[in-house]
């Protein structure tokens, strides 16, 4: 193999080489600081090396699709999938911005873990081959068990951090069974020839199931599928609240985009199997997050289960196994970025000072103090409960259409019975803010970044909602 | 094939020969005249003077962690020097790159105290909030 | 080939009887040093089946410097015993053995199954010898290696985070946990 060959089509990982090499910047910046005052460059380093990356996606997505050594590409599913993970880690940046001082002053780490961790998820989006989407699994897992334990002094991060650490790893061991188990099944770890062995009978069923069955498994943890979900309130809810919006967008965009390229190019002649399997757990995941979200006071862990019952919805776009369901599922987890990432926001604002959640309580009378605030938390409440015309309501749209055209109704009925569901808990919030009085009167944090975030995700949430025919030509822009 | 372990094979005989030896024949041979200082534990000479079994300071952690770093880098560093001569100048450049990040966070390990086992107070370290919340934790 | 039947058969037994004593120990250095002789028989086995670079990479890396780590980890939270037994409700115990159970029995079984088919066309490096392994390495495993180099970097930083001193936060955040002895 000659040089030319191995330098070919490198532009296909320009965005992750823009944020290595920003992640690289972060850290000799921070050591070059001379005092605490100019620490405050950083987050604006890291925002730069964000948007230097989406202009680096941008170009590619002009140019003919093209893969590097078959390990990554650049196509329409993976360049989109990776403007939502870049998006989603600019705005927790952003939140980053006024609340990190406050727990750790340890902002070097923090800013080039932020990088670091958006370069494995992009990474992750674009990966054809087992062993890079493996290694950009864990460079993405290993960054956010760290950065959800960021506020040390707080037992709870610690505990989220250890919780994470612990679950994930032994999710990662089921992943890296399951793609070794596939990889004796069909001799090679490239997604698509794989695909091609299997379909041709040249592989070797027996290792192909179980290999199936615990990618499965590694996955359902990443998405939160019940029953791999239980880690998700403790560590929404103990880790900062930036890193928790930075996790609920960019893991779930980075891993379902990784879980489409696997079933579409690796085990599409086995789509009847795991379709079914499919079903199941996205019955299960839908139910049991909206039921258990019901019941919940805190707003983060109402939120990390309404995350729960949001991988369930999307998981039933990727039933049917046809392009136009993981076009749905991209448009949803764009759409689910948004209206969470300002969810999360609005929570920052109510937090008290050393706490790492706010009670649905602190919410109550918002709306007469703070008319601005509780009007954007009304956005993001109703597009999460999927009604007309948010961005939340089509991304519903085109997740059951899909599956209604790809011949499973009843399951889009019971994702629309369980949106039902979900509604009475966001509009419990609304109710609060509307019509409650204030128990205690709440002075909401503010700073320029988070402002700047809460207006930016209203903003999008609404105008997706009201023109989405600007975005379904972004959706018919992606290849398969 | 598996011929050529033979002499990794009479090494291990040998070596477990010599310590059978080694502690055999004193056990045998040797007198016995036990007193307290024969039962402490032996750490070149030096005196021990608290139990083994405490926690300790957690340098030590980011010391092994650096290590097992390293010790990867190594692993990729063999086949890259015996392959080295076929793939030229980009081989170079690769490892350059690969050795850069690392160097970089060793740098940054450095600088940050990592290596420091004195009490140094450098910029960025939680020592004021650090006291706060102890206080706190008093009053609790 | 009996011969080599036989020689795997005894590193297999008692890589198995290792891999029991690390979990099964209740000195977690006991543990360490029963992970150490897993380490070694793994590597063994690797030998025998001529992957000469991944035995050494087994013996440089695991035993070598994993342990270690687990050791150094020890160390650091103190050497008592019992307290590393969590407390458990008194099913899951056993339902997590019938799980696991159940998971071993179905992978084993597949696995077996799957010795009766002829193999997939494994185009694995020849012989796991060093210029083997750089040549896939360097040329058509190039952005897994780069990838390796950028998650090292994570652990370096996140070591950093999680030892870093000037913050006292195990002090801060545990009131429960017994006093740290006075050097730390």
């Amino acid at each position: 193999m000659n040089i030319a060959a191995l330098t070919a089509n490198l532009h296909v990982i320009l965005p992750e080489m823009v944020l290595a090499a920003f992640a690289l910047l972060v850290i000799l910046a921070d050591m070059l600081r001379q005092d605490e005052e100019e620490s405050r460059l950083l987050p604006l380093l890291t925002l730069a090396g964000i948007l230097a990356a989406m202009a680096a996606t941008a170009w590619i997505w002009n140019r003919p699709v093209a893969s590097y050594q078959e390990g990554a590409i650049a196509d329409g599913f993976a360049l989109g999938a990776r403007t939502v993970i870049l998006v989603a880690a600019g705005l927790a940046t952003l939140l980053s911005m006024g609340y990190l001082p406050r727990i750790n002053r340890q902002m070097g780490e923090y800013y080039a873990l932020v990088l670091l961790a958006t370069l494995g998820m992009t990474m992750m989006a674009s990966a054809t081959d087992l062993i890079v989407l493996f290694l950009a699994l864990e460079i993405f897992s290993l960054a956010l068990y760290i950065l959800s334990g960021y506020y040390r002094k707080n037992p709870r991060s610690t505990e989220a951090s250890m919780k994470y650490f612990l679950l994930g790893a032994f999710a990662s061991s089921f992943f890296v069974y399951g793609a070794a188990l596939l990889y004796g099944a069909a001799g090679t770890t490239q997604l698509r020839e794989i695909g091609n062995l299997l379909a041709s009978d040249h592989g070797n069923p027996n290792l192909l199931w179980p290999g199936i069955a615990l990618l499965l498994v590694g996955f359902g943890f990443k998405v939160s599928l019940v029953p791999f979900h239980m880690w998700t309130p403790d560590v929404y809810q103990g880790a900062p609240t930036p890193v928790t919006a930075f996790m609920s967008a960019g893991t779930k965009t980075a891993a379902f985009a990784a879980f489409v390229r696997v079933l579409m190019e690796a085990l599409p002649a086995q789509q009847i199997q795991w379709g079914w399997a499919l079903a199941v757990l996205a019955v299960l995941t839908m139910t049991v997050g909206n039921l258990t979200a019901l019941r919940q006071l805190s707003l983060k862990r109402m939120l990390a289960y309404s995350s729960v019952a949001n991988a369930g919805y999307i998981l039933v776009a990727l039933v049917p196994g046809t392009a136009q369901g993981s076009k749905a599922a991209l448009f949803y987890l764009l759409t689910y970025a948004f209206m969470n990432v300002g969810a999360l926001a609005v929570v920052i604002t109510l937090e008290k000072i050393d706490e790492l959640d706010a009670l649905q309580n602190r919410a109550a009378g918002l709306a007469d103090r703070w008319p601005l605030l509780a009007l954007a938390m009304s956005i993001f409440m109703l597009s999460l409960s999927g009604i007309p015309p948010l961005a939340g309501f089509f991304g519903k749209f085109f997740v059951f259409q899909a599956a209604v055209e790809g011949g499973w109704t009843w399951l889009a009925v019971v994702g629309v019975l369980n949106s039902a569901i979900s509604a009475y808990y966001y509009l419990r919030v609304m109710v609060a803010m509307y019509f409650h009085e204030a128990e205690e009167p709440v002075q909401p944090r503010r700073w320029g970044g988070l402002s700047l975030s809460l207006a930016l995700t209203a903003l999008a949430t609404v105008i997706i909602g009201l023109y989405p025919s600007l975005w379904t030509g972004f959706l018919s822009g992606l290849g398969g | 094939m598996a011929i050529d372990y033979l002499p990794l094979l009479i090494l291990i005989i040998l070596a477990m020969g010599f310590a059978a030896i080694a502690m055999g024949l004193p056990a045998v041979l040797g007198p016995k005249l036990p007193n307290k200082q024969k039962y402490e534990p032996y750490e070149s000479g030096i005196i021990p003077f608290a139990d083994a079994r405490r926690r300790f300071p957690v340098q030590y952690y980011l010391v092994a962690m650096l290590f097992v770093v390293f010790d990867i880098e190594v692993i990729f560093l063999y086949p890259w020097a015996v392959i080295l001569n076929r793939l030229g100048l980009f081989a170079l450049v690769e490892m350059a790159i690969f050795l850069l990040i690392l160097l970089v966070g060793y740098v940054y390990c450095w600088k940050r105290g990592a290596l420091d086992w004195g009490g140094q107070v450098r910029p960025g370290d939680d020592v004021v909030e650090s006291q706060v919340v102890e206080s706190q934790v008093e009053e609790e | 080939m009996t011969w080599s039947m036989l020689f795997f058969v005894l590193v297999g037994a008692v890589s198995l009887a290792a891999a029991a004593g690390v979990v099964l120990s209740r000195q977690p250095v006991h543990s360490a040093l029963f992970l150490l002789t897993n380490f070694a028989t793994l590597a063994v086995l690797y030998v025998t089946l001529e992957a000469q670079f991944l035995a050494a990479a087994q013996v440089i890396i695991y035993a070598g410097g994993i342990v270690i780590l687990i050791l150094f980890v020890i160390m650091l939270i103190g050497g008592e015993t019992n307290d590393f037994v969590a407390r458990q409700r008194s099913w899951t115990r056993g339902v997590a053995l019938g799980l696991g159970i159940l998971l071993l029995a179905s992978l084993s079984y597949s696995v077996f199954q799957g010795f009766n088919q002829p193999p997939a066309d494994v185009t694995a490096i020849q012989g796991g010898i060093p210029e083997a392994v750089g040549q896939a390495l360097f040329t058509q495993y190039l952005l897994p290696f780069e990838l390796a180099s950028i998650l090292l970097l994570v652990a370096l930083l996140g070591a950093l985070v999680l030892g870093r001193h000037g913050t006292v936060a195990h002090t801060g955040s545990q009131p429960a946990s017994p006093p740290p002895s006075s050097d730390d």
